[in-house]
């Protein structure tokens, strides 16, 4: 039990990231097929650059979140994996990097269209990367060991292919709804047909492929077609299929809120579906049970995840609620009213300011040079902060003489 | 079946479950991790320093209402975020290393580090959603709710760091884990990180290092500005401010860089004896500056008697232990971390100096300094900070060469058996230069947006013109 918590963990985070990183992923696509539309090519690259704004870096850190879960409960799957795996992973890490620069540059990018080709490339080979890599341990093509598995042929193949395929699809089906509701959010009409469309099509294009996906499993890796088409599993493949409908049924009809949450769920369906199907295997011939670490660990992932989890979610509820209520949306600069001005009183307090630079300085060297236990550096320390501190205030607010 | 019934099953199975691999690419690997980590390390200064600054800066604009700090803060948090996000870049390219280049590491050992790495995670969680509500919210949010904002962010520069150190730390000494075949069993996470004695000095010298390399580097465009004649009160605030950064870290960074010496002579005598070049164990053992070490002793290197005893244990008499305590095969690289040792000391003590100077003039004087002079040091300083950061980083990680984990797993034993790592290496190489190119391209477009043409900035609150110095 308690070691198959973590792959939950693993999963959750899965699912996040390809819900809400595709999501920037496939905006990076339409900039690169920013055709056919009512609205200019230009417009269109317009919206889906915006579209990369202030959650781009909270939805990439759950990719790391997936790694670092991965490689403290399952270290040696994950040291399989990624030897075996090296080629998708470091075009994926390549990826990542461009991604990264395009969201620095990206305010800068308007007349720049050869650069922005490159970027909305990474945006493709990402995700496909990165599902071939789901692909290649899905149809249990890693073995066991410091890269036993064959470099090429071990995601060279129909499952991590397709795998691959259908991430990039859902990558820019995602995008395409996020975006048509974003344009609803800024009133422009043309843009949201626009995104209508393409979201449907996407939709289609997505829901094709994941039938076709099936399929391929059926044939090249039966025991993960097995795991799909019993129990749990079947239940997942149906849920996915009914909120990825549901999804094209809302898009339909304008209702890009719900669609969100429907699509996300479609995904999040398919991530759990494929946990369950596999379970307990992680990698030929090594269980989750067998591949988890000890009971120590174990525990302190756990313990660590719930207390980040009171953190982070208040956070990330803030963080989202203030972006899809356009509260972060570039703004024309209203003004901003000035504080009435004080006069400056640094003046009077330098005195004792200076005092206490001065007596923390002492202290902090004073406990740091000759201190050799665990408190005196403490006390230490503080000194020397807190010297730093005060020296660094005043430097700044001294008034001239 | 537990894990000890799986080991041995393997064991007997021959190896361990990730077993080393052919050593010609050690050498490579070793290149792209020292590759990716100088550029992810100045990187991380701006992530931990940055913060602290901007949000000084906007409360100081919310205290005095003088515009001219809110400008600043704005302008400033513009370059944090980009800053920011090629952090977030460069660092996931560390974690897809630790796999692709040292998966026995990561298999071995995973789990009584990884704790820490999860815990950095969330720390980069919290930074990344509140500098996202920081910089887009300014205008938008109530001043005093965004500068709170702001918070969340130096706090997660502060807790990431530790994290990630206290990783390091324990990889320089090792602890909280019971060894089984090459292997980590019975792994205590929580004491293997924080019941760790060797990373305090580490993190505290790293915090103090990251407000060192961000201020001179930040203060370095404005002095260069001052030549071209850029030098209105904007410009001279955020000098004061980037420099009055670095220079109350910089006179206190040998305090605390003693403090390290002394840990290393303690928990890692070979690695102290490699960054002084010490042959022989001696007793009242000298200092070498400069020099050469030819396998035996230090040549040609000004030698200060019992000095090295002094520092390493405040004793002039005390014993130093030597390189001849290990087999040769245990040394590291001397004459690599004897140079970056002192490449950091002689840059930190120039930079203390510059500092002491500054701080000077600024008190006494109640002025900038005006010469000339200052200011060119100035501008060489930013990049002096660099490459004392990463010849610190190369005292401390090549000095626990040949050991990837100190005396438990060497490098060479952790490396990948993937082919290829010549072709992503180069590729790495390539995309970092572009990068950079592209970081500065971006940099100096940011700095050519005009300041806000509708404020008068050269009016101090109080109504008086400022003045150039
Ligand atoms: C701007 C950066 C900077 C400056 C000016 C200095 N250092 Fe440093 N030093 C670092 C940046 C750094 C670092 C990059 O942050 C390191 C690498 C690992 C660490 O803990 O800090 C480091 C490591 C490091 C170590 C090895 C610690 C270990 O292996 O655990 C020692 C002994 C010192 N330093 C000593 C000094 C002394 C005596 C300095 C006096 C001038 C000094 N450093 C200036
Ligand atoms: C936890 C996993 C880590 C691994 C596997 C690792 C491994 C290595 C290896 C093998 C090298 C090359 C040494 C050489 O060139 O001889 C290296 C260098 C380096 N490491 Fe680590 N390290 C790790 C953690 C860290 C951390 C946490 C830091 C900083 C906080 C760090 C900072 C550095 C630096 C700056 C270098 C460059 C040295 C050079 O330029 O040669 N390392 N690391
Ligand atoms: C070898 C080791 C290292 C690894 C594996 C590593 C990993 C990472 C990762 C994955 C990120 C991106 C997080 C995100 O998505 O937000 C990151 C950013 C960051 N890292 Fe590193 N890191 C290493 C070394 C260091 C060092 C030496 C420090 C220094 C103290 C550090 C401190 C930070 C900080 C503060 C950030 C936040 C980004 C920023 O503020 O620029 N890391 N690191």
């Amino acid at each position: 039990m308690l070691t198959e918590i973590p792959i939950i963990f693993i999963l959750l985070g899965l699912a996040a990231y390809t819900v809400l990183a595709g999501a920037d992923f496939g905006a990076g696509f339409w900039t690169l097929v920013a055709g056919g539309g009512q609205e200019s090519r230009a417009a269109t690259r317009d919206h889906a650059r915006h579209a990369m704004g202030p959650v781009w870096e909270a939805n990439h850190v759950w990719l790391i979140f997936v790694l670092v879960i991965c490689w403290t409960a399952y270290p040696v799957a994950f040291g399989s994996i990624a030897s075996t795996l090296a080629v998708p992973l470091f075009v994926a890490a390549v990826g990542i990097i461009l991604r990264g620069a395009a969201y620095v540059l990206r305010p800068q990018l308007q007349d720049a269209r050869a650069v922005e080709s490159v970027f909305a490339l990474s945006s493709i080979l990402t995700p496909f990367a990165l599902g071939t890599v789901v692909g290649a341990i899905a149809s249990g093509r890693v073995p066991v060991g410091n890269a036993k598995g064959d470099l090429v042929t071990s995601w060279l193949n129909p499952t991590p292919l397709m795998i691959g395929t259908l991430a990039v699809a859902t990558s820019a089906y995602l995008a395409a709804v996020y975006l048509a509701a974003d344009a609803v959010r800024f009133g422009e009409r043309a843009l949201e047909r626009d995104f209508r469309t393409r979201a449907l099509w996407a939709g289609v294009a997505t829901g094709a492929l994941a039938l076709a996906g099936l399929l391929v499993v059926r044939v090249d890796a039966p025991s993960l077609w097995a795991g799909f088409m019993r129990g749990a599993g079947l239940v997942m493949v149906i849920v996915s299929g009914a909120a990825g409908l549901a999804t094209l049924v809302l898009v339909r009809g304008r209702r890009y809120g719900p669609a969100r949450l429907s699509a996300a769920l479609a995904v999040a369906a398919i991530v759990a579906g494929w946990g369950v199907a596999q379970r307990p295997v992680l990698l030929p011939g090594l269980t989750i049970e067998q591949a988890a670490a000890g009971r120590a660990t174990l525990m302190a992932v756990i313990v660590s995840v719930a207390i980040g989890a009171v953190v982070l979610i208040p956070s990330l509820v803030l963080l989202f609620g203030l972006f899809l209520r356009g509260h972060l949306d570039a703004a024309p600069e209203p003004r901003g009213h000035a504080p009435a001005a004080r006069p400056t009183s640094g003046a009077k307090r330098i005195r004792p300011v200076a005092a206490f630079a001065a007596v923390s300085f002492l202290v902090g060297v004073g406990f740091t040079f000759f201190g050799d236990h665990g408190w005196s550096f403490t006390v230490g320390v503080a000194g020397l902060v807190a010297c730093a501190g005060a020296t660094f205030f005043l430097a700044v607010t001294l008034p001239r003489g | 079946m537990s894990i000890t019934a799986w080991v041995g099953c393997l064991v007997t199975a021959g190896g361990t479950p990730i077993s080393p691999a052919e050593q010609e690419f050690v050498f490579l690997a070793r290149q792209m991790q020292a590759l990716s980590l100088a550029v992810h390390i100045p990187l991380v200064c701006f992530g931990i320093a940055f913060p602290v600054l901007v949000l000084f800066a906007e409360w100081r604009y919310l205290r005095t209402g003088d515009v001219v700090y809110r400008v600043l803060a704005k302008r400033w948090s513009k370059v944090m975020l980009a800053l920011f996000a090629l952090g977030v870049v460069t660092g996931t390219i560390l974690s897809f290393e630790f796999g692709l280049l040292w998966p026995t590491f990561m298999a071995s050992f995973g789990n009584v580090f990884g704790l820490g790495f999860a815990l950095e995670g969330f720390s980069f969680f919290i930074e990344a959603i509140f500098i996202a509500i920081y910089v887009y919210g300014w205008d938008r949010l109530p001043p005093r709710l965004h500068l709170l904002c702001g918070v969340p962010v130096a706090i997660a520069g502060v807790t990431g760091s530790l994290f990630v150190i206290a990783v390091n730390g324990w990889m320089n000494h090792p602890s909280g884990f019971t060894l089984r075949d090459g292997r980590a069993v019975a792994a205590d996470p929580w004491r293997a990180l924080f019941g760790n004695p060797f990373f305090w000095h580490e993190w505290v010298h790293m915090y103090f290092a990251a407000f060192i390399v961000a201020g001179f580097l930040l203060a370095g465009p404005y002095a260069w500005g001052r030549s071209r004649g850029r030098w209105g009160r904007y410009e001279r605030l955020a000098l004061t401010i980037a420099l009055a950064a670095a220079a109350v870290a910089a006179p206190l960074q040998p305090v605390i860089g003693d403090w390290a010496g002394r840990e290393v002579a303690r928990l890692q005598p070979v690695k102290l004896a490699a960054m002084e070049g010490l042959g022989p164990t001696t007793s009242g053992a000298a200092l070498h500056l400069l020099g050469w070490y030819d396998g035996s002793e230090v040549v040609d290197g000004v030698a200060i008697p019992d000095l090295l005893s002094l520092l390493a244990f405040h004793d002039p008499n005390a014993t130093v232990q030597g390189l001849d305590t290990v087999p040769v095969a245990d040394r590291p690289p001397v004459n690599t971390v004897r140079f970056a040792f002192q490449a950091m000391v002689g840059i930190g003590s120039l930079l203390a100096l510059l500092s002491v100077i500054y701080l000077y003039v600024r008190f006494r004087r109640r002025r900038l300094p005006t010469s000339r002079w200052f200011y060119r040091a100035v501008i060489a300083a930013g990049p002096l900070s660099v490459v004392a950061l990463i010849a610190g980083w190369i005292t401390t990680e090549v000095g626990r060469q040949p050991w990837i984990v100190y005396d438990v797993l060497r490098t060479s034993q952790a490396v990948t058996g993937a082919r290829g790592i010549p072709i992503g290496y180069g590729t790495l190489v390539v995309v970092y230069l572009c990068l950079a190119v592209a970081l500065a391209w971006l940099l100096h477009r940011l700095s050519r947006v005009p300041l806000d043409p509708g404020l008068d900035l050269d009016l101090d609150p109080d109504g008086q013109a400022g003045h150039a110095d």
